[in-house]
């Protein structure tokens, strides 16, 4: 690992205004992607901005009904949150499905926005990656990517993005708060991530310098059943081959609400619109969930050694969906 | 500007550890998992993966289990960390744990003992803080203890890896003390 300095702001302004005026910095909340890349060598940054103890650590309702959680509120403590158990259990599950007790005492909610792909080639210095080194290949493209992206990725990048609270906020139509020197301004989760394109380099859309200080959770998806559900090769502590996240509600038999995302399969969270639209005003019968759903995964794209995405994808979303949707009511 | 502008490669940090405070000059890239073993010649908590993957350097930092590998020291500066050194307090009686580890054998070569000692702990501390986990059924009640059966016990140590597979009596050991 590299030498580098380390600054502890005490506000958010205070860390912007250090992040501007060291070339070379990065902020730090949890570290437990930051550090890991530095001593892979992934990540050297000259000056370490210590976001950790900023004052962004509650979680608090606002009068209309929204909830604001604040970007160092740790992923244990935002899955226990019985204001988020009891509104966006989808939230609560997607939290609890990833990482370990110990790595979810430290990270926090904006860090893991934040987290880079897992990919192997990635995090190899011995190996071409466009998301490290622009430009000098991808080795995942010829090489092992049973694990990778069958969605939106280009013949740059093939990387997934590894979140799972991520895809839980993009079904549940939450927005990242960030703040820059530019003032603050707030993104839809699901438009936060990008997909690789030419620029594998940049995850999201963040602009340098800009800190995320928080994620707001809509009042209107708030009490509506949802849930996540997870596919990985051992039954805790690794991440997703495929899985869902899913709000649903029905009235009379009929879908009147819905989100619907996939994670795994992309270089970010994959909202599902075309399945999504398919399934507003349809009858909430698994049939109709069968539809919607190869609606959506009939365009995906598998690569050589990753087909089997799809039909683990379709699965966990029509199991996902028929539990939450209300038993037909006996005639 | 700010309160702590450290921009040389180390800084001076005060940390309780065991009880017992100490003032160190860090680098800047020492992790708390080196700084226990090689400054302070606490060498219980083991070194393992070194990459937040396999729990073997789980230590309490402010009461609450993690992993110390990837904790920059310079950032604790301030914290009160707890090892396996520190559990039994006067050092006098062995924590339960250790005792009930040790009565239940649950180990082979031991590497991982520490470190799924502690996490032990820790999580024992949040489930009586009501934290659920991946396998609480969504339908219990926030803020309430959460009862731990073996698959609740399973789950919330899966950030402890066993290579001599102990896993079982890991278990047998941690339901003694719950009961």
């Amino acid at each position: 690992m590299k030498a580098f300095g380390y600054v502890r702001p005490r506000t958010v302004e205070e860390a912007a205004e250090a992040y501007a005026a060291h070339p070379g910095a990065r902020y730090l909340a949890g570290g437990t992607n930051l550090v890991d890349l530095m001593k892979l060598g992934v990540e050297s940054p000259a000056v370490l901005v210590d976001i950790g103890r900023l004052p962004l650590d509650t979680v608090e309702e606002r009068p209309d009904g929204s909830l604001r959680v604040g970007a160092t509120v740790r992923n244990s403590d935002l899955a226990a949150h019985p204001l988020v158990r009891d509104r966006y259990p989808v939230l609560s599950q997607a939290l609890l499905a990833g990482a370990s007790g110990q790595l979810r005492n430290a990270a926090t909610t904006g860090g893991n926005l934040l987290q880079r792909t897992r990919c192997p080639y990635f995090q190899d210095l011995d190996k071409p990656c466009n998301k490290r080194v622009p430009g000098s290949g991808c080795a995942a493209l010829a090489g092992v990517h049973r694990d990778h992206a069958v969605f939106g990725h280009s013949d740059r990048c093939i990387a997934t993005h590894p979140s799972d609270m991520a895809v839980a906020l993009a079904a549940l139509d939450a927005r990242v708060e960030l703040y820059g020197t530019e003032g603050t301004r707030s993104i839809p989760v699901a438009d936060f991530h990008r997909l690789p394109g030419e620029h594998p380099e940049r995850d999201t859309e963040i602009r340098p310098g800009e800190l995320i200080t928080g994620v707001l959770l809509p009042a209107a998806r708030a009490g509506v059943p949802s849930a996540y559900r997870k596919a990985r090769d051992r039954a805790s502590y690794a991440f997703a081959l495929a899985s869902v996240a899913v709000v649903l509600r029905v009235a009379d038999g009929v879908v009147d609400q819905v989100g619907l995302a996939f994670g795994g399969l992309a270089h970010r969270p994959w909202r599902a619109h075309h399945a999504e639209t398919a399934l507003l005003g349809a009858a909430a019968t698994p049939p109709a969930f069968e539809g919607a759903i190869d609606l959506e995964l009939e365009r995906a794209e598998p690569l050589r050694d990753n087909a089997f995405k799809v039909p683990l994808a379709h699965n966990l979303a029509l199991d996902t969906l028929t539990r939450l949707a209300p038993a037909p009511s006996p005639v | 500007m700010t309160s702590d502008n450290r921009l040389g490669p180390h800084s001076e940090i005060t940390l309780r550890v065991n009880g017992k405070p100490h003032t160190l000059l860090v680098d800047h890239r020492r992790v708390l998992l080196d700084l226990l073993r090689e400054d302070l010649g606490l060498t219980g908590s083991k070194k393992g993966c070194d990459h937040g993957q396999c729990g073997a350097c789980t230590v309490l930092a402010d009461g609450r289990r993690v992993n110390s590998c990837l904790l920059l020291a310079v950032t604790l500066d301030g914290s009160e960390v707890t090892t396996i050194e520190g559990l039994s307090g006067d050092g006098e009686e062995p924590h339960p744990l250790q005792r009930a580890f040790l009565e239940r054998d649950a180990f082979q070569c031991g590497y991982c003992t520490p470190g799924q000692i502690c996490s032990a702990v820790g999580m024992l501390a949040e489930a009586a803080a009501g934290h659920p986990s991946h396998v609480t059924d969504p339908a219990e009640p926030s803020g309430r203890p959460v009862p731990l059966d073996r698959t609740e016990i399973r789950e919330r140590l899966s950030g402890n890896l066993c290579r001599c597979g102990a896993y079982p009596r890991i278990v047998d050991a941690v339901e003694d003390v719950i009961r």
